[in-house]
């Protein structure tokens, strides 16, 4: 029993990596922007199909592929920042991003259906298939690859938003947007280059799942948007590291009573969220609520 | 034509008229369209139609967006599967439960509440997803709920051609119950609480409201009517599964409804499911293979919402407030056109409105 828990908590942590990876966009999306992303769990799986076909088309390696991948996907995330999501203005706009990126989920995964069909994919390295033995566990390259893709990028994040004129831009604009158009940023301008980083951190994100999850589809989005929602919200709305500290959490929790009953996994994975957040509404690393709203 | 006074909008007799016209024709739909296929879409519109509307009276009216909706409209559905099942019931007996299935969904609607709305609306959104799937998953594992078979109704012996005519009146009434709900709810003080809500909460708290009781209030409220009708959709299809009855479509799909109608007015969100429920079920039948029909629905809801980013009720009515204004400028203009015009109230409580006053009161009572 021992041994299983142990193996549970190594897996939770490895697995949290993976998913801390498709969460950072998110939470910079949500907690900047006060944009609801649904699309976020599409834009994973395009993530995904992207690297898959590099992969199988021109044999580009999965990691070497995310050169091309994370521009591709950072000017998706532009173009449909100023096609969709700028437009949106008054008092319901938060809601009304939730609706359009909803609807943008809807054509992506619909294009997606089109071109692949419904049978499941999976990314494939001699990476994906093998795995280190370490102080008696088994530890697939992939996952502690992505792992340590997971922290670089949470730290190239950081060091943009605290850094560098752009992310003081970026941290204006989150406390209060009117007052940093007064002082002359464009603020705009700024949410569409972060709607875009959000949306090509999550290249990287795909890349990974795609290569862990067993297989994906198109109708792969919906379980995790909903996972990565409850994570970000865990972590703190904003919170680039508290998104990393959730989806630990929150896998290792979940892996660890998939020991006792597989069912019940994923019902504590929401209860965890429910129960946290009403001893700490803002979330484990959240700080006050950032907006009045 | 205009009524007296040449203020913005119809009055009362209008709309009164309008209302009983509207009725007369949604009650004699079946008696001349008696094709199954055409009242099926009739039942299944008016479904989404209450459900439409009781979920704007939460979410439109407080500004809370609930993703959770298809909890009280799952658990109406087992509510009444289930006890059908206990206690043995068949034919109309089972139309018995529905007040159950409402209780039931209000009953699960207060600690919900008390959790959910601790936090603020961005959060509350995600909490309200959570929950969604904490009821899907417990409908899957539960031993009552029959796990992933799900359960059945029992059978109703009707002959095919008028099976659909009851389930379309009982529909029919919950809806024209939610409408008139909903506006006695923006006529009183506890509409007026919930609108000072999403205005400000925190300035409404320092005004002496309520604001965790009006809003668990109206979230109960809303959660009664859509497990009724969860109990009406579940007899009427005849059986429920966990995805199915706890559908995260379901919650999308309403929303969306609402916000194109005109979120926080009376009749949007009725119009908004008249349309797209309907459209929604043509192109799922007209083009089988999935893709199609997801991407045309995903090319209209952008459309629909960069064009008419509030709604259709309240952008027709400001665009019918400023047509009279105009008239009224070239005649001689009566007295008191000016200012009510000018405020597009009635139902211009849509989101964005007015920049001005903190409470706005929205629709005036007149």
């Amino acid at each position: 029993m021992g041994r299983q828990i142990a193996e549970a908590i190594v897996d939770g942590i490895l697995v949290g990596g993976v998913y801390a990876l498709m969460a950072v966009g998110l939470t910079l999306i949500f907690g900047v922007l006060d944009i609801i992303n649904i699309a976020q769990g599409i834009l994973v799986v395009l993530g995904a199909y992207l690297s898959y076909v590099l992969a199988v088309h021109l044999h580009i390696d999965l990691f070497l592929g995310l050169l091309i991948t994370v521009p591709a996907m950072f000017l998706i995330g532009v173009a449909v920042q100023l096609a969709f999501i700028r437009p949106l203005r008054g008092q319901e706009r938060t809601s009304m991003t939730l609706l359009v990126s909803y609807a943008v989920a809807l054509i992506i995964e619909g294009i997606l259906y089109k071109i692949f069909g419904p049978d499941y994919k999976q990314l494939s390295s001699w990476y994906v298939t093998r795995s280190v033995h370490v102080l008696g566990f088994y530890l697939p390259y992939i996952y502690l690859f992505g792992f340590a893709l997971a922290v670089l990028l949470i730290v190239a994040l950081y060091a943009l938003l605290y850094r560098t004129p752009f992310g003081r831009s970026v941290r204006a604009t989150m406390q209060d947007e009117v007052a940093a158009r007064l002082i002359g940023i464009n603020v705009s301008r700024v949410a569409a280059i972060t709607y875009g980083i959000g949306v090509a951190v999550t290249a990287a994100g795909g890349m990974v799942f795609g290569a862990t999850s067993g297989g994906f589809n198109p109708n792969s989005g919906y379980d995790l948007i909903s996972r990565l929602l409850a994570i970000i919200i865990l972590g703190g709305l904003g919170s680039i590291a508290g998104a990393l500290v959730a989806s630990v959490f929150m896998l290792t929790l979940e892996s660890l009573v998939d020991v006792w009953s597989p069912n019940w996994a994923i019902v504590v994975f929401y209860a965890a969220l429910v129960i946290v957040l009403v001893v700490r509404p803002t979330g484990f690393l959240g700080r006050r609520e950032v907006r009045a709203q | 034509m205009r009524p007296p006074g040449g203020s913005g909008l119809p009055g009362a007799g209008w709309r009164l008229g309008g209302v009983a016209v509207l009725l007369a024709v949604a009650a004699v739909f079946p008696l001349v369209f008696t094709n199954p296929v055409i009242t099926n879409y009739g039942v299944f519109a008016l479904i989404f139609a209450g459900a439409a509307s009781a979920w704007n009276l939460f979410s439109g009216y407080s500004g809370y967006i609930s993703l959770g909706h298809a909890v009280f409209f799952g658990s109406g559905a087992y509510t009444v599967g289930i006890a059908a099942k206990a206690w043995h019931l068949t034919g109309l007996a089972v139309f018995g439960l529905l007040p159950l299935a409402a209780a039931v969904a209000a009953a699960i609607a207060v600690p919900f509440g008390l959790v959910a709305l601790r936090v603020r609306r961005h959060t509350f959104i995600v909490v309200t997803i959570a929950v969604f799937f904490i009821f899907q998953l417990m409908a899957y594992n539960l031993s009552f709920t029959g796990g992933t078979t799900g359960l059945s109704a029992p059978f109703l012996n009707w002959q095919a051609a008028s099976y659909n005519d009851p389930f379309y009146y009982i529909a029919l009434v919950i809806v024209v119950a939610a409408v008139a709900l909903s506006w006695l709810v923006r006529r009183s003080r506890f509409g007026l609480q919930l609108r000072a809500i999403r205005d400000d909460e925190d300035r409404a708290r320092g005004l002496g409201v309520r604001a965790m009781r009006v809003k668990l209030g109206a979230f109960a409220i809303s959660a009664a009517f859509t497990g009724l009708l969860g109990g009406v959709w579940f007899y009427y299809l005849t059986q429920v599964q966990p995805p199915s009855g706890f559908d995260p479509l379901f919650d999308l799909s309403i929303a969306l409804m609402t916000f194109f109608g005109g979120i926080g007015s009376l009749s949007g969100p009725v119009l908004g499911a008249l349309i797209i429920e309907p459209g929604q079920l043509y192109l799922t039948t007209r083009f089988t293979n999935g893709y199609v029909s997801e991407i045309l629905l995903g090319a209209i809801f952008l459309l629909v919402i960069l064009l008419l980013p509030r709604g259709v009720i309240p952008t027709a009515t400001e665009r019918i407030t400023a047509w009279r204004a105009a008239r009224a400028r070239q005649a001689p203009a009566p007295p008191d056109a000016g200012p009510e015009g000018q405020a597009g109230a009635g139902e211009g409580t849509g989101p964005g409105a007015v920049d001005g006053p903190a409470v706005r009161t929205g629709g005036t009572p007149r």
